[in-house]
Order: structure tokens, then C-alpha cells, then sequence
């Protein structure tokens, strides 16, 4: 272990023949996101307050809270608090109020709950406030998707500048049917959406281009070294070869967003699982989507100038598919 | 790209000493007189504290100067003898319309209206609408720019309360055309500050009109004002102003010798003074109105002239609310409301809560990724890692240098990064074993691997640098750390895993010579 490699994920040389299973992939990667999207529509993600606007209070109090006590002191104060929770223990608070229509308004309120919490709890402590008005969050959210678009337009652009347009191409549908599965992702464990959320999103994107790049940047090699060889073989080659680097730099970042999620609090936690399950998806994209989608894009494109092999014609090539 | 040359060698040794160096200052606790002393600080999130986001209301600086032109219309109208009727202020339209009593006044009226001085030149065009219809109507240009100093000015006045309240080192900066940002740490209640800053204060004195009748509808030039201890308590207040509050000296707190109540005394300047003086010369035995933000303060009797530019002001105050006045007196009115839109404020626990966890976390994915190395590249790997604790420091330093804000998110962004610093590290690994099973010697393996797994590394790197530069620019607030930790992540990855680890590499190959590569 301190000199000479212990372990390795597969062993050199492999040839699995993933392009093999390319429909597969495809289709169930297609699937899935088609999922996400219907998930996205209903029943939608949680909006944090970041997008949606609002009031999160977060209190400590000394005694176990008594929640059915503060939650009728909350309406005999006229306050409808969207959640009153415990979190955490029986002595820490999550109070949920929706925006209000004006800023004076959203202040007033945060004021009505604090008094009303300190008269129901007395010496309760107020930990954490959040305030988003209603314009801002509006802002927040345009902001955050025009990032998200921006980045992968320009992500298309640089690859296109290095490689040819069909990396370009196979790179950013791939990466929308990870952002998509994300989304649906985040549907399904109901992990609050917010600013943090879109950095997850971008991140994951950013380490998802990494990824396809590294293969790509292979595949491109490949096609230079070997010019008599199939597209297909070729990319199934291209993927051995890097097979053990996808997986060791996928668990890299995997086992440096663990801690993450098992420890990072309440703000983190999201982040990471999001972090999480988008490394797992990007790594499995690589191989299966980016990766068939050049062969279907470049099967005769790419090849195209490479005088025929002897005793192997381009129908045949095809032929097998 | 095997050959370091003694001077290279030297540079990059001494950027690993400048970093360590410039590290130090975040250990120590206190400055070392005479050295430059910059640290990383703490985000608002992980030291406890409020960030408020709060919004001048422009539509009313618009609508208070649409409302002096109107005033200033009616006045030179009436100075030169010309009929008009329906002057008013129309905010929705940008202008003051009026229109002709009497159409052959139509050239005398225009030209009466072009005297008007404007605030800055080209404020306002006078137009001429149909059917004898004027307008004055404020231009987009100028009114920006009075929204712009305005948005100066509530910077200034939020300074000099926040300023008053005691708290230490208030970060305070415009965002965007209209909005300040107030950063208050260690403040884990805010209230008392937002009540401060929510406050226009504009203050102002004016004379009671006795004559008007309570419940009947104001006479011109008088309105009808709630009393600030009892909103249902209205007083006819005429609307010319005596005196106002950009006429006070100073304004102190304190308690009335005889009867112990708690008051506010103000001094005013020259002028303020004088006309103070005069206005309860003419009036004794008649009262007067101290209004703030369009409630009545007090409104007592004049029962003798007040010479000497003095005043107080008398109403049912305590301690607290005749301080905050007296703040807020000081500091000035600000030019137009003020609203918070956006708040953030976390506690000191909460703050050291997060701190140990981010800790906690950074600890252990730092102990995974390492483990990792060594066991999956052997001594490559462990190479590998000691350019990755060289990278955690140079990401420190620049951040130090840069004296950076670090967030919870930025914590998770140092986390990441050091996940993918060894990606650099994995690529040219597997590809120095790849030339080594393809038959080359180990230093040329060595070179063929570093050289073929630059391009990819760069490629890689930049696509990433790329989205995270995009999320620094539109992300906010926590976002931003984010985006900043990664950004300076990936740059320093470069140097730490692509000339760092080689040039150990390359060092320990020179030393030891062997026939086979650990890979």
C-alpha cells in the first residue's frame, strides 16, 4: 500500500462491450428522465424559501417544546404558520411561514411570531431567521436558471471548440439527462430546492463534463491511432481504457461528499446527497448515454475520410449494430 | 517536461513556502506588528450575525419631486396671474399635467411653466398635449440619477445609525440600482437595528391650524395627522414646514429636571435656529406640531418665545425610545423609505454548530480521499497527497490574501475540490501504467504520461473552471463562496497536481533509479 498499488478496480485490458448494450442504456436513460420531467410537473419540487420567498425561524428552547400549546397560541395571534415542527430534538423548532405580500408585512410577522413564541416559551432563543421577500425570491430564481443555462452553453461551446460538434452535441444532451434525473431525484426525497441546490446542480455538471471530456479525449486519440478500426469497437476500447480512471475519480469525489451528507447539517446535507447521486449518474452517463450517443451521431461522420479496411466494408460494420 | 531546472525547482518549492507562509496568520491569534497580517474570516453563517438586504423605495423619491414640481408649477401660476386647473402629480405617468383655464393663456402659461429651475439640467421637458393639456414630465436620465444619490445618501445615513448602535465593523454596500446590503456580525438579534434603519425619520415642525374643526375634511393646505401614542387622536396640521430635522445640531437623550420624564433635546443651527425662534415669537399661546414620518411626536403650547436654537421634544418616552430618536435625529432622514427584502440572520451556536460539522466533515472526506490514494496508486499515490495537503494550503492562502468570507458552502467547496484535485492525479497515474504495459521504460513512461494527460487534465479543468465562474457571477450570497472556493480550487489543482506531484515524481525517479514503476 505505501509502494506498489493494493488495489484496483477492474483488471487492465478489459473488453466489455458496452456499445452492446447502447439501446438499452439509451432507452432507459430516456425513460428515466422522461420520468424526472413528469415528477418535475407533479407533484414538483419543494421550493426552499429561496425561490418561493417566506419566513424560516429556527428556535432552541430550554424544555421540551410544547407544539399543540404553541401552535394554538399561533392562531389566537392570527398567525398562520405554514409548519410548525419539531427538528432535531424535542427542544429545537422549525417554523415555516409563507411570504407575505409586502416587505413591511414579512417584517411585522417575524415580529408577531417572536413575541408570541417568547410569551408561549419564555426563554426560548431564536437560532436562525430567514426572510425572503416575494421580488427577491423571484430574482433568486431567474438568476439561478440563467446560470445553470449559461454554463452548459458554454460548456457546449468549448467543447465544440475542441473537439468535433458531435462531442459537443453528446456531451450537453447527456448532461441534460443528468440534470433532469437530479431533478427527479430531488423530487422523489423531497430535498428542499434552493440556491445551494443549483450550486449542486452546476457542480455536478461541471464533474459530469469532466468526466465525458476524459472519454471523449480518449475516443479522439483513438481515432487518430487506430484508423482502420469501427467507431464502435473504438469507443468500447476508448471506455476500457479509462475505465479505471472513471471509477477512481468517481470515488474520490464520492467518498469526499460522504462525510457531507452524513454529517454536514441541514444545509449540507442536501447538497451532498444531491452531490451524491448526480456523481453516480454522471459516472454510469459517461459509459452508457455520452458515449452511444457519439457512435450514433458520428458512426459515419467521424470515420468518414478513413480508407476502407481490407476484408472488413463499412456495410458490415453497420451491418453488426 | 522531466527536467527541472535548479531555478524551476526553486520557484516552485518557494510558492509552496509563500503559502504556507501566508497560512500562518489564521493559526495565531493575534497580528504580529509590523508584517502583513491577512486572514481568512468567517462567513455571517458560521460566526453568527444578520445580513439584510434592503430596497430604497424609488417610486416615492419620484413622487415626492413630482409633487415639488407641482408645487413649484402652482406657485409660478399664481405669481403670474394664470388660471389652470387640475394640477396634480401623476406618478404612473412620470409627469405633473395641468390643464388651461383660458386657451389664448396657452404661449404665457408654457412659458411661465419653462421658468421652473430644474434640479439638474434637463430634468423635465415641458410638453404641450392635446386640448390644452401641459405636462411636465421627469426624464428617465435624471430621475436615475437622483435615485442613485439617493441610494448614496441612505447608505451614508445607515452607516451613521448602525454606526450608533455599537456594532463593530458594519459591512455595508450597495447591490444593483436600488438595494443596500447591511452585514452585521456577531449581531444575533437584529431587531432593534431594523427598526432603526426602517425608519425614514424626516422631521419636521409645524404649526397647528386651530381653527379647523375635528371630523370635517382638511382646509387647503392643512392635513389631518394621527398622533404618534394614539392613532386615533388626529390634529389639523398646517402643511408649510417652520423648521425641519436637516436643521438640528444635535439631539441628546434625557430626562426633564423637575418631572423626571424622559425627553429629547435638540439643538439647532443658525438658521434652524432663527426661524425656531421667530415662528414661537409670532405664535405664543397657539401650538405647534413636532411631526415624524407623518405622526404627531408632541404638540404642545407655545407659552413664551424659545430663543437660543434649542428645543426639546416632550411625549410619553422611555429610555429606550427617546435614545432611538435621538439616533435617529443625529444621523439624519434618509432621502426615501427603506425595506428589508431579504434577511439572514444566524446565531453564534448555530454558527459554532456549523463550524464543527463543516469541520468534521472537511476532516474525514480528507481521511477517505487519502486512504484512497495509498491504497489504490501506492507511492504515486502518496505523492499525490502531499501535493494534496499542499493544495488545501494554497487554497487557504488565497483566500487569505483575497481575505475572503469562508461560508459553510465554501467549506463543501474545499471539500470538493480536494475529491477532484486527484483526479489530475488518476489520469496521468493510469496513463504513466499504460505506456509502462505498452513496453516503455519507466522514464519514458514517465514523460509520455504526463504529456498525454496534461491536454486531458486542462480540457477537464477548464469546462469545470467555466460553470463555476458562471455561478460566481449570478449566484448570491452563501452561492458565491461556493463558487469562489472551487474557482481558486481548480487553479491551484493545476500547480499542486500537475508540477508539484511531478516534480516529485521526477525527484524520486533521479534518486532511486529503479527498473519498474510502482504502478
Amino acid at each position: 500500500m505505501f509502494y506498489r498499488p493494493a488495489l484496483r478496480f477492474v483488471p487492465d485490458n478489459t473488453r466489455f462491450k458496452f456499445m452492446k448494450a447502447r439501446w438499452f442504456g439509451l432507452a432507459g436513460s430516456f425513460l428515466l428522465s422522461t420520468i424526472s420531467i413528469g415528477l418535475f410537473f407533479y407533484p414538483g419540487l419543494k421550493l426552499g424559501i429561496d425561490f418561493k420567498g417566506g419566513i424560516v425561524m429556527e428556535a432552541h428552547t430550554p424544555g421540551a417544546a410544547n407544539i399543540a400549546a404553541l401552535r394554538a397560541a399561533f392562531s389566537r395571534a392570527h398567525i398562520e404558520a405554514a409548519g410548525l415542527q419539531s427538528f432535531g430534538g424535542p427542544n429545537d423548532l422549525l417554523i415555516r411561514l409563507d411570504v407575505q405580500p409586502t416587505p413591511a408585512a414579512n417584517q411585522a410577522l417575524q415580529a408577531n411570531v417572536r413575541s408570541t413564541l417568547e410569551k408561549t416559551e419564555p426563554g426560548a432563543k431564536i437560532l436562525r431567521t430567514d426572510v425572503v421577500g416575494a421580488s427577491v425570491s423571484h430574482e433568486l430564481f431567474t438568476n439561478g436558471l440563467l446560470a445553470l443555462g449559461i454554463s452548459l452553453a458554454m460548456i457546449m461551446a468549448y467543447i465544440w471548440f475542441r473537439f468535433e460538434w458531435q462531442f459537443a452535441v453528446g456531451a450537453v444532451v447527456t448532461l441534460l439527462l443528468d440534470v433532469t434525473k437530479t431533478v427527479g431525484f430531488l423530487v422523489v426525497t423531497g430535498i428542499q430546492f434552493d440556491l445551494v441546490m443549483v450550486a449542486a446542480i452546476l457542480t455536478i455538471i461541471g464533474y459530469s463534463t469532466n468526466d465525458k471530456v476524459v472519454v471523449y479525449d480518449r475516443v479522439r486519440e483513438n481515432l487518430r491511432k487506430y484508423k482502420s478500426m469501427p467507431l464502435r469497437d473504438l469507443i468500447d476500447l476508448s471506455i476500457n481504457e479509462t475505465l479505471n480512471r472513471t471509477l477512481g475519480t468517481s470515488s474520490t469525489v464520492f467518498l469526499a461528499s460522504l462525510p457531507l451528507a452524513l454529517f454536514g447539517g441541514e444545509t449540507l446535507s442536501g447538497f451532498a446527497w444531491a452531490m451524491l447521486f448526480g456523481i453516480a449518474i454522471g459516472t454510469v452517463s459517461s459509459i452508457m448515454i455520452a458515449a452511444p450517443i457519439l457512435l450514433l451521431l458520428g458512426e459515419h461522420r467521424l470515420r468518414r475520410d478513413v480508407a476502407t479496411p481490407p476484408g472488413k466494408s463499412p456495410a458490415a460494420a453497420t451491418a453488426r449494430s | 517536461m522531466l527536467i527541472f531546472s535548479r531555478a524551476r525547482t526553486l520557484l516552485i518549492i518557494g510558492i509552496c513556502v509563500l503559502g504556507a507562509l501566508l497560512c500562518v496568520p489564521n493559526f495565531l491569534p493575534d497580528p504580529v506588528p509590523g508584517l502583513p497580517w491577512r486572514t481568512v474570516h468567517l462567513g455571517l453563517d458560521l460566526r453568527g450575525g444578520s445580513y439584510l438586504l434592503m430596497q430604497v423605495d424609488m417610486g416615492s423619491i419620484e413622487r415626492e419631486r413630482l409633487d415639488s414640481l407641482a408645487d413649484s408649477a402652482r406657485g409660478v401660476l399664481l405669481k403670474a396671474g394664470l388660471g389652470y386647473r387640475y394640477l396634480h402629480a401623476d406618478p404612473a405617468a412620470h409627469r405633473v399635467s395641468l390643464q388651461l383655464r383660458d386657451p389664448s393663456q396657452h404661449d404665457a402659461v408654457l412659458a411661465a411653466l419653462r421658468t421652473i429651475p430644474p434640479a439638474v439640467p434637463g430634468e423635465f421637458t415641458v410638453d404641450d398635449l392635446a386640448g390644452g393639456n401641459l405636462s411636465l414630465t421627469l426624464q428617465a436620465a435624471a430621475l436615475a440619477q437622483r435615485g442613485s444619490e439617493a441610494v448614496k445618501q441612505s447608505i451614508e445615513i445607515v452607516r451613521r445609525r448602525v454606526d450608533e448602535t455599537g456594532v463593530a465593523d458594519p459591512q455595508i454596500t450597495r447591490q444593483g440600482a436600488d438595494r443596500i446590503v447591511v452585514e452585521l456580525a456577531g449581531v444575533d438579534d437584529p431587531e432593534r437595528i431594523k427598526q432603526l434603519l426602517g425608519k425614514t425619520a424626516k422631521m419636521t415642525v409645524h404649526l397647528l391650524d386651530e381653527s379647523a374643526l375635528p371630523g370635517a375634511p382638511a382646509p387647503p393646505g392643512v392635513e389631518w395627522l394621527p398622533m404618534q401614542d394614539n392613532s386615533k387622536q388626529l390634529l389639523p396640521v398646517r402643511k408649510h414646514v417652520e423648521v425641519e430635522g436637516a436643521d438640528l445640531t444635535d439631539a441628546q437623550a434625557g430626562t426633564e429636571s423637575t418631572t423626571g420624564d424622559w425627553v429629547v433635546n435638540m439643538a439647532f443651527n443658525r438658521l434652524g435656529g432663527r426661524r425656531f425662534g421667530e415662528m414661537t415669537a409670532a405664535n405664543v399661546g397657539h401650538r405647534f406640531a413636532v411631526v415624524l414620518d407623518n405622526q404627531i411626536l408632541t404638540a404642545p403650547v407655545i407659552r413664551s418665545a424659545i430663543p437660543g436654537g434649542r428645543g426639546q421634544i416632550s411625549g410619553s418616552f422611555d429610555a429606550k425610545s427617546a435614545t432611538d430618536l435621538a439616533v435617529l435625529l443625529r444621523a439624519g432622514a434618509l432621502p426615501a423609505p427603506l425595506e428589508v427584502v431579504e434577511e439572514r440572520t444566524v446565531g453564534p451556536e448555530l454558527g459554532a454548530d456549523s463550524i464543527r460539522a463543516g469541520a468534521y466533515a472537511l476532516f474525514s472526506g480528507f481521511v477517505l480521499v487519502i486512504v484512497f490514494m495509498g491504497v489504490f496508486y501506492g507511492l504515486f499515490g502518496w505523492l499525490a497527497n502531499i501535493a494534496l495537503v499542499v493544495n488545501l494550503m494554497l487554497m487557504v492562502a488565497i483566500l487569505s490574501l483575497f481575505e475572503a468570507r469562508l461560508t459553510l458552502p465554501g467549506m463543501a467547496g474545499l471539500l470538493l475540490t480536494l475529491g477532484m484535485a486527484v483526479d489530475a492525479n488518476i489520469l496521468i497515474n493510469e496513463r504513466i501504467r499504460e505506456e509502462t504495459k505498452n513496453g516503455r521504460t519507466p522514464l519514458n513512461a514517465m514523460e509520455t504520461g504526463f504529456k498525454r494527460a496534461f491536454a486531458t487534465i486542462l480540457d477537464s479543468n477548464v469546462t469545470a473552471f467555466l460553470a463555476h465562474v458562471m455561478l460566481f457571477v449570478f449566484g448570491s450570497g452563501p452561492v458565491k463562496g461556493f463558487a469562489l472556493t472551487i474557482t481558486i480550487g481548480i487553479v491551484t489543482t493545476l500547480f499542486t497536481a500537475t508540477v508539484l506531484a511531478r516534480l516529485m515524481m521526477v525527484k524520486w525517479y533521479a534518486s532511486r533509479r529503479p527498473q519498474l514503476l510502482p504502478v
